[in-house]
């Protein structure tokens, strides 16, 4: 194998068993959020307790969060160095932002949020916690704003330099809103929410299930029904907003997503389907003209299809139009579930059945399903560019790093991961198994 | 020296890598002295003491790759394409760092305990030497082409230089470790740490003395700024003098100033390293191949709103980091919520 596939599988394997351990982290920072806000506004032990066991958990998913986090940040310069310097400039800010603005602010009031039950008062503790959602917020934004730069480049010259030629930045605040920022850092923070909220949602209806913790398990329930119905209905409008703005900014990607060949026609919208790329087909279930109702309010509206770019410059269509199609129905099915879980916690409707509780169960798998797979349509579906437009993939390797060096790190990440996978799920099963602790009612965060 | 940008960079990312090596370089120090104490409790102290800081020094390191990415994008890009293998390694024993702490009292097994542990102190030994070994190439020079790209293999990165200031790196962070813990610790744990000061300042003189005389004798560029501004001579000796400062606070018993000391010993060694690179960051054997200041750094546009973030930046991580000892001094104590 040569050494751009051997890269490119070990950035999409690193980035995506890191891309597990954020979501959990920004949404379960929300749920704790809300259920310490409610504790002191109520003063239900009960609430106490809550914020206590989910922080314990919030505590895994981040430490996983930031143990596979710095390969990320390092692996630019290991094996993407053409890349590295090509974007300094541009990138590299947008990293440094996020160490500055983020890192600091969560990893310090993490401390607190952690080991300072006792240390300060019950005010400044909630203020920690908020202060560690909103760093784990500022993260997703300036790394969303880096690859949303990667998408649609902006703000921004190409300059001669001693080394080679690079991007410079001549307007930062037209590189940091560039035209698919906010559409895209919107839909994956709502991403991230569901990822927290259907996480507690699963570990509830668990209890409920096992007939243990009720009232914890309720509760539980309740505040992340809440938070999963706002998110899933969010991602659906946001969603829809990124799909303009692909369209809008990058045509070939779109086409790829449904799989629209012609070069100039009205688009159908699939609901399931199989690409045949030799033949230029899809085999499937379409709302015909749907795509082009939705982009142009007119069915009949044209819309460039794969044929209208030079193959060179063509996305690989089968991958991106499957994980695609996977979100969305994923994300559809997790409506449904995000309703039911709210009318069951809101008492308009009776205790869900056995089946239901299943589902809910079950459930935790829909958000990181579907954010692996959104991810997966936003980043395959920008090739073959690096930076759309700019810079090819392959061009922005390291030229110092032969082949077998690279699978020697592709191997050793492969075995580390696996095992701290393993390992992620033997903890928070065995967290789970242990559930909430009678002493969490009565601790109180007092000052010591 | 003048004070141009890039040279405010140049002290810029000197600074957060030396608030690196001063923040987590005590935490990298329990971790190698981890297994010298065996009772659970003990190690759970260790553990402890570092709890609640260790994930908040190890972001200067995140920021400090961060800010040599933005300010001098074709030092990162060439050094870490170039330590390829070794940076790898040094990832994975970050990683295993990270979810030892996180992991180890998880769990009452002693084989999973031991497991943790042993991982834990290898990780945080392998981590400091590999830093070291990088650092030391970089001083050494490395075979650089006009791009900027690293010409030689993964052996060449092992040669004598570079082992002996990973292993000055080791000493210096356990015996930086080794005095954190004092600070931390009471009772029969402390009395037990308090003995190792004195051996881990020992073997940290020993290697320093051995790097010292390697770059005088075979780096003679490493001195040319001492050479050129003799009035910067004082910062080795201000240097020696903050180490042979730690001794004699221990044994007073005045334990934060020997805490102190320590700290402005490793922040003096990196201020030497700095000193006598400057305008370089990265020598090249041959020096028209070396990146420096200028030529590897990003347009000047970037580093103005760079500086101005940093302005921004700097004062409310000062804030949080000085919050968050103040609140966690003193002893450690094990509760329900400790690792």
């Amino acid at each position: 194998m040569d050494v751009a596939l051997l890269s490119r599988i070990q950035f999409a394997l690193t980035i995506a068993f890191h891309y597990l351990y954020p979501p959990l982290s920004i949404g379960l920072g929300v749920v704790l959020v809300m259920m310490e806000g409610l504790y002191l506004k109520t003063r239900l032990p009960v609430y106490q307790q809550m914020t206590r066991f989910w922080v314990r958990i919030f505590a895994l998913t981040f430490a996983l969060g930031v143990a596979t986090g710095i390969v990320m940040e390092f692996e630019f310069g290991t094996n993407w160095a053409a890349y590295s310097r090509f974007v300094g400039d541009v990138f590299g800010s947008a990293l440094a932002a996020e160490g500055i603005f983020a890192f600091f602010l969560e990893s310090g009031f993490l401390a607190l949020l952690l080991f300072g039950w006792n240390k300060v008062g019950p005010g400044m503790h909630f203020f920690s916690t908020v202060m560690v959602c909103l760093g784990a917020h500022f993260s997703a934004i300036w790394i969303v704003v880096a690859n949303s730069w990667m998408q649609t480049p902006a703000g921004f010259r190409i300059a001669q330099h001693s080394l080679g030629p690079r991007a410079e930045v001549t307007d930062f605040w037209a590189m940091v809103f560039n035209p698919s920022t906010v559409e895209r850092l919107t839909h994956t923070i709502l991403g991230a929410w569901q990822a927290g909220a259907f996480l507690v949602i699963s570990v509830s209806a668990f209890y409920l299930l096992k007939g243990k913790f009720e009232e914890f398990a309720r509760r539980s329930l309740g505040v992340a029904a809440a938070l999963a119905l706002a998110a899933s209905i969010g991602s659906l409008a946001t969603g829809h907003l990124s799909a303009e703005g692909v369209n809008r900014n990058q045509p070939a990607k779109l086409a790829a997503m449904e799989a629209h060949f012609p070069a100039s026609a009205p688009a159908d919208l699939y609901v399931l389907g199989w690409v045949d790329e030799a033949k230029q087909r899809v085999y499937g279930v379409a709302v015909p003209g749907m795509l082009s109702w939705m982009l142009h309010g007119d069915a009949k509206a044209p819309i460039a299809g794969l044929l209208a770019f030079a193959p060179e410059d063509r996305p690989p269509v089968q991958l991106v139009f499957q994980s695609y199609h996977l979100m969305i129905g994923v994300g559809m099915v997790l409506i449904g579930i995000a309703l039911a879980g709210a009318l069951y916690a809101a008492r308009l409707r009776p205790p869900p059945s056995r089946w239901l509780l299943r589902l809910f169960v079950a459930s935790v798998l829909g958000p990181q399903i579907a954010n692996q797979a959104g991810w997966m349509t936003a980043e395959v579906g920008r090739q073959p560019w690096i930076v759309y437009g700019l810079m090819r993939t392959n061009d922005g390797l390291s030229r110092s790093v032969p082949a077998e060096a690279v699978v020697f790190s592709l191997v050793l990440f492969t075995l580390v991961y696996a095992m701290l996978f393993a390992l992620f799920l033997f903890l928070l099963d065995s967290k789970i198994k242990h559930g909430p602790l009678d002493e969490d009612l009565t601790a109180g965060p007092q000052r010591a | 020296m003048t004070t141009d940008l890039n040279t405010i960079w140049f002290l810029l990312v000197g600074a957060l890598l030396a608030g690196y090596a001063v923040l987590d370089g005590f935490d990298l120090g329990v971790g190698i002295l981890h297994l010298f104490v065996d009772r659970d409790e003990e190690r759970r102290i260790f553990i402890n003491a570092i709890g609640p800081v260790w994930d908040g020094n190890e972001v200067w390191l995140v920021t400090g790759g961060g800010a040599l990415f933005a300010a001098f994008p074709a030092v990162y890009a060439g050094v870490f394409s170039g330590f390829y293998p070794a940076m790898i390694l040094l990832l994975v024993a970050l990683i295993f760092r990270a979810v030892a702490i996180e992991f180890r009292s998880k769990q009452p097994m002693a084989w999973w305990r031991r497991a943790w542990d042993v991982s834990f102190s290898a990780a945080s030994f392998l981590g400091s030497f590999l830093m070291g070994v990088a650092f030391g190439n970089v001083i050494r020079g490395i075979p650089l082409d006009s791009r900027g790209e690293h010409l030689g293999g993964f052996l060449t990165l092992l040669n004598p230089y570079a082992l002996l200031t990973g292993l000055t790196t080791v000493a210096l962070f356990a015996m930086h470790g080794a005095i954190y813990l004092v600070l931390k610790t009471e009772g029969e744990v402390q009395g037990k740490v308090r003995g190792w000061v004195n051996n881990t300042i020992i073997v940290f003189v020993i290697c320093y003395a051995t790097t010292t005389m390697a770059t005088l004798l075979y780096l003679p560029h490493m001195g040319e700024a001492f050479k050129t501004h003799p009035w910067t001579f004082t910062l080795p000796v201000a240097t020696m003098l903050a180490i042979a400062n730690v001794p004699r606070e221990i044994v007073h018993g005045r334990d934060w100033r020997a805490f102190l000391s320590s700290c402005a010993a490793v922040f003096g060694l990196m201020g030497l390293v700095g000193l006598g690179m400057y305008p370089n960051l990265v020598r090249g054997t041959d020096p028209r191949t070396s990146l420096s200041i200028y030529n590897a750094a990003s347009s000047d546009g970037t580093l103005k709103t760079m500086l101005i973030i940093a302005a921004i930046g700097i004062p409310l991580v000062l804030a949080y980091t000085i919050s968050i000892y103040w609140i966690f001094r003193g002893k450690v104590k094990l509760d329900s919520m400790s690792y």
